[in-house]
């Protein structure tokens, strides 16, 4: 009796599954195959700060993993966000004899010390993402990325035009210098207040209820920022929610960004390519093992701030629902 | 004990209406959920008026749905720290199984209830077969369903969320059942209140007029003896675990109902705080003592705090501060207040 009712729920799931049609299916899988495939052959290790769920850095990885099937090179990809375990997984990835290793640098100091033994040892290094003021001196090939204060001053000047004088930044993740520096750019070319508040990007509809609890005590709130595509769509409805007329515009972006900002919901969004950070850097890395080149001659190359408006979300909204953007 | 009073019968001595009052769990939570509403409501009009209500009472709904689950676990004397991350497998299953597999939308929240019954029943099954404290069991959960919901959910859709739930056909039944809202005062107020509301009714009846509440209480409190008198324990374990992620599930897919979209990191660490709101509301992390209503009491104080601190501009900074040291207060009133009962019953 027991055992039948095992046999039942182990049975049941995989009807229906099987039943089911992908026909009805209003998402597509993406595409795992396609592009070429190269014959470099190299290995790069890639080890970056980005946390395992968060959508930016699943879209580097992405990019990663596309160069290495378009050059033919083996790519390894780790990541942790505590800066020791990080450079404990560099020492490890450099150990392995990588012919390229790139590293994103959210805490450069905690790094140098297995950056720089990488470089002694030989193996070509470029940083990405973040750490580009100490990229050069601790011996990397150069940088790739977007910095974030120009990326924030960015967004205060396109408000500044839109009238907005009172911003809401929303910061996601308590303790994040980049997204700190990115409200702060905001502030320099805005000429208005920008006041900080944080939420939790694990429980997003408590942040949700917080962002509309702020717009209804402070009605003078005329702009919201997000620094998440996640938080974005959250802010959105809080906007409505609180009967609010802010306007709402975002650092990175989604499918769901992408709609609103189609639809009219949200003025813009602020993308910094982190599909091209990844992709970049390993066939960059191939470039120089192969032929010596650098892109830039050593000058940091950035990747943003990319502005998504109106005109071209439409054509980027099946990108991000694939995941490349 | 004195010749004097071993005539009567303590378990049957007259105890006065104070004492009886003073000696319920959610007493403690419920004084705490006055004084904060009165607290903010004093100095904030956005927090007294009614959209204001409604914005407080959503967080407090979506926390307090698992706080009262979770506090009939601990009353039987577990954890689940799986129960947060159980939400966001239960909701990333929906939209996997709707969008991109293409099966019918209550045929998959369907399926997705039996999983989540699955992981439940495996989560008690364990507990109660390996004699293991429940908190390793279901850190082993915890960390097994974080790795599932990411793996799973990045081989199907090559990012980190599922979307397109609203362009399902029969969202928008889904929707009027899980998302919606409705007026009162001028105030949207959401669905998922009444739901929370009827849940801890359901509970707190479950817990205190039922067999089965009355093994919860035994299982919890000393389960040795309560074998030893015939109380299904391992039953009553089971039950409770699956009872938990059934509710997981209903919580997870309020929120992909809610947005049409869900984050393969959902519910990460909110296990802690559904553990502080039962703690909050009176039970006792050893088992066997705690109420519902207690809990739900509990998620309510964390609700009004959370908003309320953002509705009279305080740094929202500071907010863990005040839930940790609220936390301790709160379990240091319980105790006192406890004691202090016991006392005069003597």
């Amino acid at each position: 009796m027991r055992r039948s009712w095992v046999v039942a729920a182990v049975l049941v799931p995989v009807l229906l599954v099987s039943a089911c049609s992908s026909r009805n299916a209003v998402n597509k899988p993406h595409n795992k195959s396609g592009g070429g495939s190269g014959g470099y052959g190299y290995k790069i290790a890639v080890v970056t700060h980005g946390g395992t769920g968060d959508a930016f850095w699943s879209i580097v990885k992405n990019g990663v993993t596309q160069a290495g099937k378009d050059m033919g090179d083996t790519v390894t990809y780790q990541s942790d966000g505590d800066p020791q375990q990080q450079s404990r997984l560099i020492d490890a990835a450099v150990n392995a004899n990588p012919d390229g290793l790139v590293v994103s640098m959210a805490n450069p100091e905690a790094l140098r010390t297995s950056i720089q033994n990488a470089v002694k040892k030989g193996i070509p290094v470029i940083t990405i993402n973040s750490g580009e003021a100490q990229s050069k001196a601790y011996g990397a090939l150069t940088h790739i990325g977007s910095d974030e204060t120009i990326a924030g001053r960015a967004v205060g000047t396109q408000l500044k035009t839109d009238g907005v004088k009172n911003v809401l930044c929303v910061i996601q993740e308590a303790g994040n210098v980049g997204l700190e520096q990115r409200c702060a750019g905001v502030k320099e070319t805005l000429g208005g207040t920008v006041t900080n508040i944080q939420v939790d990007n694990n429980n997003l509809q408590t942040a949700q209820s917080i962002i509309a609890a702020k717009l209804q005590s402070n009605k003078s709130i005329d702009g919201v920022v997000t620094l998440g595509a996640q938080v974005a769509a959250k802010a959105e409805t809080a906007i409505s929610t609180a009967g609010s007329s802010a306007k709402l515009v975002t650092f990175d972006l989604n499918a769901t960004v992408a709609k609103d900002i189609t639809a009219g919901k949200m003025l813009f969004a602020v993308d910094q390519q982190p599909y091209l950070q990844g992709y970049l850097a390993v066939t960059m890395l191939t470039q120089y093992k192969s032929n010596l080149n650098v892109l830039g001659g050593g000058q940091p190359v950035l990747t943003g701030p990319n502005l998504i408006t109106k005109d071209n979300a439409a054509a980027i909204l099946p990108l991000a629902a694939g995941g490349t953007r | 004990m004195t010749a004097a009073t071993a005539t009567a019968d303590e378990r049957v001595a007259h105890v006065g209406a104070l004492r009886r009052v003073l000696l319920k769990p959610e007493f403690g939570a419920l004084i705490g959920a006055v004084i904060i509403f009165v607290f903010f409501a004093a100095q904030s009009d956005v927090f007294r008026s009614m959209s204001g209500a409604a914005n407080w009472l959503d967080v407090s709904s979506t926390l307090g749905l698992m706080a009262v689950p979770v506090a009939l676990l601990m009353i039987g004397g577990h954890f689940d720290l799986s129960a947060g991350v159980q939400t966001g497998t239960a909701g990333l299953a929906t939209g996997i199984m709707t969008t991109y597999w293409g099966l019918q939308l209550y045929a998959s929240w369907a399926v997705s209830l039996l999983l989540m019954l699955v992981i439940g029943f495996i989560n008690g099954f364990l507990v109660t077969r390996t004699g293991l404290p429940s908190f390793i069991i279901t850190l082993g959960m915890f960390l097994g369903l974080q790795g599932l919901n990411l793996g799973v959910t990045k081989q199907v859709t090559n990012t980190v969320q599922v979307e397109n739930l609203d362009l399902v056909p029969g969202y928008h039944s889904l929707f009027n059942i899980l998302g919606s809202t409705f007026t009162l005062g001028h105030a949207k107020f959401q669905i998922a209140i009444i739901w929370w509301i009827g849940f801890t009714a359901i509970a707190s009846w479950l817990l205190l007029k039922t067999r089965f509440g009355n093994w919860i209480f035994a299982t919890g409190g000393d389960p040795t003896a309560s074998k030893n008198v015939g109380v299904r324990t391992d039953r009553t374990t089971i039950s409770l675990f699956m009872m938990t992620s059934a509710m997981a599930w209903f919580v997870g897919n309020t929120q992909i109902a809610r947005s049409g979209t869900i984050q393969a990191q959902v519910g990460i660490g909110q296990e802690l705080y559904f553990i502080v709101a039962a703690v909050i509301g009176g039970c006792l992390l050893t088992g066997g003592y705690g109420s519902a209503i207690g809990a739900s009491l509990g998620a309510l104080i964390f609700g009004m705090t959370q908003v309320g601190i953002i509705n009279v501009n305080w740094n929202s900074d500071w907010f863990k501060l005040f839930v940790g040291v609220m936390l301790l207060l709160a379990v240091l009133a319980n105790q006192y207040v406890r004691r202090f009962a016991e006392q005069v019953r003597r």
